[in-house]
Formats: structure tokens, C-alpha cells, sequence
């Protein structure tokens, strides 16, 4: 018995969605519109702080390693600490070493790293001529070659000690001028490798910045993690890049859950008012079907399993547009993708549904005041 | 043995009375006319016997019950029991075909046959219209189906307001034939209008005017005189 009851009713409710396809299609446009919303705020809410993370990563490291003793820090010590970083959130890791050089009776501090890895790390130098690629070949900060009036193609003699008090001289090549803004444009830039060639010393940093796309409280725990890991190795974070960043995702978190809020309302309005108008337009059916000798409780079933079926269907469409719209948007911002979270398209749909069901209360309540004798008379 | 008994049924609105001692029995089997000018409370005689509404005082007793003392939920089980109720405006569903919208009376009752509606329709002369939409039924199709819907759940009384109200000549002969059918079959009719030619076919015609009974005619012919 059931199941022939349940049949028919699918059957009405199909007659009524496919039979009404223009007053269905507004109806479930507006579901879908406010599912649309939904998961593209969202997925941005989600997705907009991993890419600012990102974005954050161009004003520099956000971890660095040190030499918890006097000494410089091993490079090996270094390589321990590597698999304790998570690769996936790992943009660059670059270690600087730095030595007193002099030219021509003039002091300068010569810095020794690895160019590739400075390129991801500290994305905000910008090169005047070229990178250096073989041996011999350096950068010069911008106030160096201002003040010594050097430019790239002319070589530099220079000469200095080692930690071992040791001489070494060599003639480099200028190739290009490194110009940042920041004290990096004070100072000489060599190939790490070309360097400890160059000095005859070990595999040595002064520091190692490291480029994390996390938030400051994970990186907080895998600085800690690291250094008790790695004797002799001190993980820090750079505070002033880490707390600004986590101010600005904060602020930026809390204005996007506050826009999702607001969508979710206005999403629930839309349904409501469309709901609303759907029972407004079948007071007569409603009177007819409670002549008929429906009871309340068969016109409120009825109501929430056309609800329902709108809700699903609008849901599924508008998670699909919702995720649309969050790529179009990330695209447009970053230029970068964004992650899709398939996990969130079921629960767009039951969110959807519970909206179309919450919507449907206010309607249903009011087609259960419908008086049959009033509809059948065309008030 | 009476299916109606209407003992001095007053319908009071505000200051305004629609219906004044109403006293009346409608036996079983029997055909009724309730006829009257605009006003004179048909139409809140046909909603207070079709339990859509309630009397103000007296009582109405349909098929052993009195519809007085009972609670809305009551009165919507008696309407989808003992009632079968034929509209001027037909009042089909119309995103349901003619079949379907038989059915839905059978959903609310109890359980639907598909079958059984189909028989209905076929009794009423539209089994191959059955798969229609009622955008693509004339008007007297309409009533037609609405006939059927009134009748599948075998109701005690079949309550038809203006039948013929919004039909044409030809399609008012149909239905009347066809409600005329259904009383020799035993089906036992209130039937009001505003129309002699109508009325006519009753067994008795009850004439409404201000709200009172003011009399009670019987139809010896069963004819309209020419």
C-alpha cells in the first residue's frame, strides 16, 4: 500500500516538475543561484587563504636556520632538517653564507648561496643583467655598484681569509646587478659551491631561509619539531612575515566567513520567497486536495518532498556553477586553480535540501490554513 | 432511510444571517435541487452538507453522523469518505492527466488503482482521454473527469454545485444524462443552482430565498415543461 501511495506521489511530483517547467525552472534557478553562492564562497573561503599564503611567500622566507653555537652551521645538519620539512608546502630553502672580502683596499661582505633556490625564496630580487652561471661569475648589489661605480662585463679582483685565517684572491666576473631595496644591495652574491671552492672551506651557512606555504601556528610547531630533531640547528620564525601574514588571513577569514554568512541568509530568503510564492500559486490546488479530504499532514509531505527534490536538484546544479564560479574568481585574482573539494558537493546539496526544507515550513504552515470552501469559491 | 438530515441549521456571519432554520432530509438514493437566487445561501449550504464549513446552530446529519460535533480533522475524513463533490469550475489539477487526476481523489482515500480509475473514466465516456491533460479537455470533458474523481471512492452522497454552469448546451445534456445515469444506479444527489431546466431533473427542488427555506417543490415529470 505503501509503495503504491509512495508511486503516485512521485508520480504528482513529477507531473508537477516537468508539466510546470517554467514556474519549476524560476523556482529551482533561485535554488541553484543561492547554491551557486554558497559553495563559490566557500570553496574562496577555503581556497583565498592558501593563495595568500602564496602571495605572502614574494615578500620573503618565513623560517630560518641558524647555528645554535658559535660556529657556522653544518650544511649536513642542515640536510637532516630537510625531510622534516612538508614537501608539499616547501616553496624554497636557501642557505647564505657570508665572508669579509676586499677590493681594491675597499671592505665588502661577499655572500655565498644557491641562485635557483634564491630565485623561489626571495622572488622579489630583481637582476640587471643577468644570473650568475659559471664559477666565476657574480651579482653585485645595486648601492655597490653605485658607489664603486661597477657595472656588469668588468671584473673584480678580490682577496680575503677563511674561518681558518687562510688567503685566497680571485678575479670575478660581474653579470649582473642585484637591486631588492633592502640590505642585499650592500653586498657581493657568488654561487655557494664556487665559494667553498674559492675559500677552501667546508660546507658551511651563516643562515638557511626557508619559504613554507603554513600558517604561523604550524609552522610554530615544526620549528620546534626540527630543532629537536637536528642538534645544533635552531629553527626560528621570521616574525615580522609570519605575525603580519597571520593578521591579514585572520581579518581576511573573518570577512569571508562573515560574506558566506550573508550569502547562506540571502540564499535561504530566495528560497523562502520562492517556496512562498509556489503556495501562493496553488491555494486553489491545496483547497481542492483538502476537499478532496487530504489531511494537512499529506499537503505538508507533499510540499516538503517537492522541497526536497528542488533542493537536490538545485543543489547539484549550483555546486557544480558554485565551483565554476570559485575558478573563474581565483583565475581572475591569482591566476593560479583552485582546489576542488568534491567532499563539499554533497554537502552543498544537503545544505540545499535542509534550506529548501526550513524554507518550505513557513509555506506549509500556510497551506495548511488554506480553506478549501474559500479556494473553491476563487478568493 | 434518510442520508441527510438538516434540522434547523442557522449560519450566522457577523450580523448577517445566510441561513435560517433550515430543516430537510434527503433520503438514500434520492435526487435534490437547492435552488435560489445569488445570496439566498446555497452556496453555505452546499459548504456546511460538503463539510467545509460549520452551521452556527441546528444540526446536519449525514450518513448517521452529525457534522455539528465534529473536529476539523473529522469533518476532512467524512468529506473524503461520504462525499463526492462536482464543481462548476471543475477544479482538475492541471499538471495531471484526466487518469491521474481521478487518482488523487483514490491517493487521499486509501490507496490508488490505476485499474479501477481507468473504469471510471470509461463510465463517464472518456477512456480514450485518459492520458489527457485537462488543458486538452473541452469544458463538459472536464466536468466529465471531475464526475469521475466524485464518484471513485463510491461516496454516500454526490454533491454537485452549478454542474452545468460553465458548459454549453450540448456538453449540459451530456452531463446531465450522465448524472441522471448515476442516480438510477443508486447514487443519491444534492444538486444546486440557479437553473429550472437543471433543477428539473431532481426528484424535489428545495427553493432557498434570504437565507430561508421557502419551499419545497416535486418534480412529478422529472422534465423542464417546454
Amino acid at each position: 500500500m505503501g509503495n503504491r501511495s509512495s508511486r503516485f506521489l512521485f508520480k504528482m511530483l513529477a507531473g508537477s516538475l516537468l508539466r510546470r517547467r517554467s514556474r519549476m525552472a524560476v523556482a529551482l534557478f533561485g535554488i541553484a543561484l543561492g547554491a551557486t553562492a554558497l559553495l563559490g564562497m566557500v570553496t574562496l573561503c577555503y581556497d583565498i587563504p592558501r593563495q595568500l599564503t602564496r602571495e605572502f611567500r614574494s615578500y620573503g622566507a618565513n623560517m630560518v636556520f641558524l647555528s645554535s653555537g658559535q660556529a657556522p652551521l653544518s650544511l649536513d645538519a642542515v640536510e637532516k632538517a630537510v625531510p622534516l620539512l612538508p614537501g608539499d608546502h616547501l616553496l624554497g630553502l636557501t642557505p647564505f653564507r657570508y665572508l669579509p672580502v676586499r677590493s681594491a683596499m675597499v671592505p665588502y661582505t661577499m655572500a655565498g648561496t644557491d641562485f635557483s633556490q634564491a630565485a623561489k625564496t626571495s622572488p622579489y630580487w630583481r637582476v640587471e643583467g643577468r644570473w650568475p652561471e659559471k664559477e666565476n661569475e657574480i651579482l653585485i648589489g645595486a648601492d655597490i655598484a653605485e658607489f664603486a661605480r661597477l657595472e656588469p662585463g668588468r671584473t673584480l679582483p678580490i682577496d680575503g681569509r677563511n674561518s681558518s685565517m687562510s688567503r685566497f684572491r680571485k678575479d670575478l666576473l660581474i653579470c649582473g646587478v642585484l637591486r631588492t631595496g633592502g640590505a642585499e644591495d650592500g653586498l657581493l652574491f657568488m654561487n655557494l659551491a664556487a665559494m667553498e671552492a674559492m675559500t677552501g672551506e667546508g660546507r658551511l651557512a651563516d643562515v638557511v631561509e626557508i619559504s613554507l606555504s603554513m600558517k604561523e601556528e604550524d609552522l610554530r610547531a615544526l620549528a620546534a619539531a626540527i630543532q629537536a630533531a637536528v642538534p645544533g640547528l635552531e629553527a626560528r620564525l621570521v616574525t615580522r612575515v609570519t605575525q603580519s601574514e597571520a593578521s591579514v588571513l585572520g581579518k581576511l577569514d573573518m570577512l569571508v566567513t562573515l560574506v558566506a554568512m550573508v550569502v547562506l541568509l540571502l540564499t535561504m530568503i530566495c528560497v523562502a520567497t520562492t517556496m512562498m510564492t509556489v503556495v501562493l500559486e496553488r491555494r486553489r490546488e491545496i483547497g481542492l486536495k483538502k476537499a478532496l479530504g487530504a489531511e494537512n499532514r499529506r499537503i505538508v509531505e507533499e510540499f516538503l518532498a517537492e522541497g526536497i527534490l528542488l533542493g537536490a536538484m538545485g543543489g547539484l546544479g549550483g555546486a557544480l556553477c558554485g565551483f565554476a564560479f570559485a575558478q573563474l574568481v581565483c583565475m581572475h585574482v591569482f591566476g593560479r586553480s583552485i582546489d576542488i573539494v568534491f567532499s563539499l558537493i554533497p554537502l552543498t546539496v544537503l545544505v540545499s535540501v535542509g534550506i529548501t526544507i526550513a524554507a518550505c515550513l513557513a509555506p506549509a504552515r500556510q497551506a495548511m490554513n488554506v480553506e478549501p470552501a474559500l479556494v473553491l469559491r476563487g478568493e | 432511510m434518510n442520508i441527510l438530515d438538516i434540522r434547523d441549521l442557522c449560519k450566522i456571519y457577523g450580523q448577517v444571517a445566510a441561513l435560517l432554520d433550515i430543516t430537510l432530509s434527503v433520503g438514500q438514493g434520492e435526487w435534490v435541487a437547492i435552488m435560489g437566487p445569488s445570496g439566498s445561501g446555497k452556496t453555505t449550504m452546499m459548504n456546511i452538507i460538503g463539510c467545509m464549513d460549520k452551521a452556527s446552530s441546528g444540526s446536519v446529519i449525514l450518513d448517521r453522523q452529525d457534522l455539528s460535533r465534529l473536529s476539523p480533522a473529522e469533518l476532512t475524513a467524512i468529506r473524503r469518505d461520504k462525499i463526492g463533490l462536482v464543481f462548476q469550475q471543475f477544479h482538475l489539477i492541471p499538471y495531471l492527466t484526466a487518469l491521474e487526476n481521478v487518482m488523487v481523489a483514490q491517493y487521499y482515500h486509501s490507496l490508488t488503482d490505476e485499474d479501477e480509475a481507468m473504469q471510471a473514466l470509461v463510465r463517464v465516456g472518456l477512456g480514450d482521454r485518459a492520458g489527457h491533460l485537462p488543458r486538452q479537455l473541452s469544458g463538459g470533458e472536464q466536468q466529465r473527469v471531475c464526475i469521475a474523481r466524485a464518484l471513485i471512492n463510491s461516496p454516500s452522497l454526490l454533491l454537485a454545485d452549478e454542474p452545468t454552469g460553465n458548459l454549453d448546451e450540448a456538453n449540459e445534456t451530456i452531463v446531465m444524462n450522465l448524472l441522471e445515469q448515476l442516480h438510477r444506479e443508486g447514487s443519491t444527489i444534492v444538486l444546486v443552482t440557479h437553473d429550472l431546466e437543471v433543477a428539473a431533473h431532481a426528484q424535489r427542488t428545495v427553493f432557498l430565498e434570504h437565507g430561508r427555506l421557502a419551499r419545497i417543490e416535486r418534480n412529478t415529470g422529472r422534465l423542464p415543461p417546454e
